[in-house]
């Protein structure tokens, strides 16, 4: 192993490797989720095409976009806290850059390899917390208030359940390595049939339900989108934003929805891996380089598949009230994983 | 048969849609590239058949919002047959509608007395500036070629003595 | 379903939840309230209605709507206007379903001219009245998923409203403002091919109606969010002098269509009263499914058997109506809409009093919001469905 990408080239190639690997494992799902899903897909459940005319079947269409927010005015309210107003959408957007770190796409094509990735990972995504509330608190705008304190309070409830949910995964997989967990499923059996490896949405599915519901509520999308809530609250702690600055907070939202996918496909599903019995591997010492290309590519495609069930539950409900949004975390969600944590547990001991 | 949660109902409703989209095409029509034929009795425009037109002003006085505009002046145009007296007609300087102010109504249609006035279903006639939208006879004589026959009417109605 | 008993007291823990919230704000917590502006320009308020509501954190302590941003004095242009063309002008009260605004002032003015339609001519006007309701109310269950954070109903509403529309600018030119009607009739026939297609449309719409149930009213979310909500009591409701779907919702049986004698063809054909015992948003919103389902019923019944015969009764081309007051109010796709027409002998009235329904159904908000949280605010404004010209005229 080790030969792609590390050992041989000096610490500043490294970094600009890993740097430019990074804007391309954020912006290439982003921008894939938005034309494909939030373009397209929505479209055609609504009865019509979506855009069309920018480049071929309106495949151009976001670098349309992008050139639109970039050409319009950035405007900073009069009563704004500038600073914290300027720097809040590129908060968001670290949060998303330092959730990708750890994400393994293939034997070695990991940015960052270390042993408590899963800590990390949850530890990083509440970030974004914070970016929201400096921008709902700092637009000097009532809706924004209320919707970055609705924020807030729906990232710090949905936090718990993630963490809860993931910890079943933690137990069965004996690592809080990443790739770790990655190898444990697919080196894993199933009462001694190793066809499929063992994919922990087969055994934690309660668990993976309730991490989808919470990365649902993380990235604010539809049945809990009240942060936003353009009915409501006009847009949320984004009134007042334009320009590049809402452009941030776009890509941020839908970069995130892609790494919560990648991460969701690497704790539940079995990441960049294949069967390891398909070749006769027994360790990450035999798995061939090769895996370094096509792991990427099978992350893409379970990545495109948690997207599109993310974006097709955001295309057909309405959305909850807050307070029976935390009713929901706090009595259904927070009980629920907490029994799937012992019964993992007592699983785990008695096998 | 048990009942199917709402919640999944909704993700069939909304996935059902998707497929017939793709499979069946869509209810949307790609405007500029592809365009729907407006009905028969669609209120688009307004067309002038200029010689009808004796500048009577009924059109300018029973419009809602006086959004028409007529000139005239009497003229003696020569006798019908050989040797007949010179006859008075009514000469149409100008008509002009100005369409920024037109609510598209009907009654100056209605109310013309010599059949001067008729719907057309043309609606692609908009302008950049809002003053341009101040049509006169020329352009409005234009129109009429486009004015289509009046639709058949279903069965049990009355042909109506006039127009 | 709930008695009348668990409605009042649902009311009166309502009343003692906004009294908790008037006594707690800087009381207990010595927190200061907030003023919010829902409007002029908001989202959720289709149109330019203002809603000043003053709150306690999310808790709405007292609200009170501020409306005449769209006012265009209908009232007062009637007095300077010929009867032909006031028709024009009420048809843009609500531009939902305009065709439906033009019949209670040309009954009225038939009423005062002593003339009535021929049965053809009632038999369309029935048609049509009902398409316009049918244009209406499917775009407020769409719009309704949009109030409640569901994108896709909308479109749907859009898409199959699309064939009502169609309809009517078949017939009378216009898609959103027929102006069709005339004193002693109609202006013109239907066109050929109408009936079939309306036949085929009306079972679209009540395909959509299923869809509709599917997606967002069988939904549990949607259910959670509007059940319960913005509990009207009937004698509250008729106090506030609601009408149409919001009284019917709160148990009222009561539907101008059926309780008044109309030179209209409502009584030559069955169909039901819908009323739901619980009045809130919920019900509202239910009631006014079944209404477009039920509409498209009555269309299909009456197609069955148009009477042949003239559109247009005996009338002299220059319209006077003579001296006398009239009062005609019809059941409209938003409830009750009336005009009060006074006429002195003139070629157009002397003085119109136009009552809309919205306009007395929002009168209800102060009461209404009392207690509630912002995102009910919008439940409750979505599921009381006003338009905004209904109510500024």
């Amino acid at each position: 192993m080790n030969a792609l990408l590390a050992a041989d080239l000096p610490y500043w190639a490294q970094s600009l490797l890993r740097v430019l690997g990074g804007v391309v494992a954020v912006l290439l799902p982003a921008g894939t989720i938005v034309y494909l899903f939030l373009f397209k897909m929505m479209s055609f459940m609504q009865s019509r095409l979506g855009p069309m005319e920018a480049g071929p079947y309106g495949s151009m269409q976001l670098f349309a976009e992008v050139g639109k927010w970039l050409q319009k005015e950035d405007i900073t309210p009069a009563r704004a806290d500038r600073v914290i107003f300027k720097i809040a959408p590129l908060v968001v957007l670290a949060s998303t850059f330092l959730l990708v770190a750890v994400v393994p796409f293939g034997p070695d094509a990991w940015f960052t390899n270390f042993e408590a990735g899963v800590f990390y990972m949850l530890a990083v995504s509440s970030v974004s917390v914070l970016g929201i509330l400096m921008a709902g608190w700092s637009s000097a705008n009532k809706y924004s208030l209320l919707g970055g304190l609705r924020a807030a309070g729906q990232l710090i409830a949905y936090e718990l359940p993630m963490v809860l949910a993931v910890i079943g995964v933690i137990i069965q997989a004996g690592t809080m390595n990443l790739q770790g967990i990655v190898l444990a499923q697919n080196g894993g059996e199933i009462f001694g049939w190793n066809g499929l490896g063992n994919p922990y949405i087969l055994t934690q599915f309660t668990g993976f339900i309730i991490f989808m519901i919470a990365v649902q509520a993380e990235l604010t999308q539809t049945p809990f989108d009240m942060p936003i809530a353009e009915s409501e609250l006009v847009s949320g702690y984004m009134t007042e934003y334009s320009g590049f600055r809402f452009l941030t907070f776009f890509i941020a939202e839908f970069a995130t929805a892609g790494v919560f996918s990648l991460i969701a496909s690497v704790l539940f599903l079995g990441g960049w891996g294949v069967p390891f019995a398909w070749f006769d591997w027994n360790s990450i010492d035999d798995v061939s380089d090769w895996m370094n290309v096509v792991g990427p590519l099978i992350m893409f495609t379970k990545m495109m598949g948690l997207a599109f069930v993310i974006m097709w539950v955001r295309f057909s409900y309405p959305r909850f009230r807050e307070d029976q949004l935390q009713r929901f975390a706090w009595k259904v969600l927070i009980p629920v994983s907490l029994v799937n944590i012992m019964i993992t547990a007592i699983l785990k001991v008695a096998f | 048969m048990p009942k199917v949660p709402g919640l999944f109902k909704g993700l069939g409703v909304t996935l059902n849609t998707l497929k017939r989209t793709a499979i069946d095409g869509t209810n949307t029509v790609q405007y500029p590239h592809e365009k729907e034929a407006p009905p028969i009795r669609a209120r688009g425009v307004i067309a002038l058949h200029e010689g009808n037109c004796t500048s009577c002003m009924l059109c300018v006085r029973s419009c809602p919002d006086w959004c028409i505009y007529i000139e005239g002046h009497k003229e003696m145009a020569p006798p019908r047959r050989a040797g007949g007296k010179p006859r008075q007609v009514n000469k149409l300087d100008r008509f002009d509608i100005d369409y920024a102010l037109c609510m598209y109504c009907g009654i100056c249609v209605e109310v013309c007395p010599f059949d001067a006035l008729f719907w057309s279903p043309e609606y692609e006639y908009s302008e950049p500036k809002i003053a341009d939208l101040l049509h006169d006879k020329a352009k409005l004589s234009e129109w009429m070629e486009t004015v289509p026959e009046a639709p058949a009417l279903e069965a049990g109605a009355e042909k109506k003595g006039k127009k | 379903m709930t008695s009348t008993e668990s409605l009042i007291d649902r009311r009166q823990l309502a009343y003692i939840a906004s009294q908790a919230a008037d006594a707690r704000l800087n009381v207990e917590l010595e927190t200061e309230g907030m003023t919010l502006n829902i409007g002029p320009q908001h989202p959720a308020t289709h149109g330019t209605l203002r809603i000043i509501a003053h709150l306690d954190g999310e808790q709405v302590v007292w609200a009170e709507p501020s409306c005449g941003y769209m006012h265009r004095g209908y009232e007062k242009l009637t007095e300077v206007r010929t009867y032909p063309q006031v028709t024009s002008l009420v048809n843009r009260i609500d531009w939902l379903g305009s065709f439906a605004n033009e019949v209670p002032f040309i009954l009225a003015a038939e009423k005062l001219m002593g003339i009535e339609a021929p049965p053809r001519a009632q038999w369309i006007r029935t048609i049509l009245f009902e398409l316009s309701r049918i244009a209406n109310v499917s775009l407020f269950l769409g719009d309704l998923g949009v109030q409640l954070g569901a994108v896709t109903p909308v479109f749907m509403a859009f898409r199959d409203r699309e064939h009502v529309l169609n309809l009517i600018e078949g017939t009378t030119g216009g898609r959103f403002h027929p102006n069709f009607d005339r004193i002693g009739g109609l202006k013109d026939d239907l066109p050929a091919g109408f009936i079939d297609e309306t036949r085929a449309v009306m079972k679209t719409l009540r395909n959509f109606c299923t869809e509709m149930e599917d997606l967002l009213f069988g939904n549990e979310i949607f259910q959670s969010r509007t059940r319960g909500i913005g509990v009207i009591p009937k004698d509250i409701a008729m106090q506030y002098g609601l009408s149409g779907a919001n009284l019917r919702a709160s148990g009222v049986d009561w539907d101008l269509r059926r309780d008044q004698s109309l030179p209209m063809a409502w009584d030559k054909v069955d169909w039901k009263v819908w009323t739901h015992p619980d009045g809130d948003s919920f019900a509202r919103c239910w009631i006014r499914l079944q209404e477009v389902r039920e509409s498209t019923l009555i269309v299909d019944q009456l197609l069955d058997n148009i009477p042949s015969g003239p559109v247009m009764a005996k009338v002299p081309r220059i319209i006077k109506v003579p001296e006398g007051e009239a009062w005609v109010s019809t059941e409209n796709p938003l409830g009750e809409m009336g005009y009060y027409v006074v006429s002195k002998g003139d070629l157009g009235p002397f003085r119109t009093k136009i009552r809309s329904a919205s306009f007395n159904n929002i009168s209800i908000v102060p009461w209404i919001l009392k207690g509630v949280y912002v995102p009910d605010i919008i439940t409750i404004l979505a599921s009381l469905y006003f338009i905004l010209g209904d109510i500024d005229r």
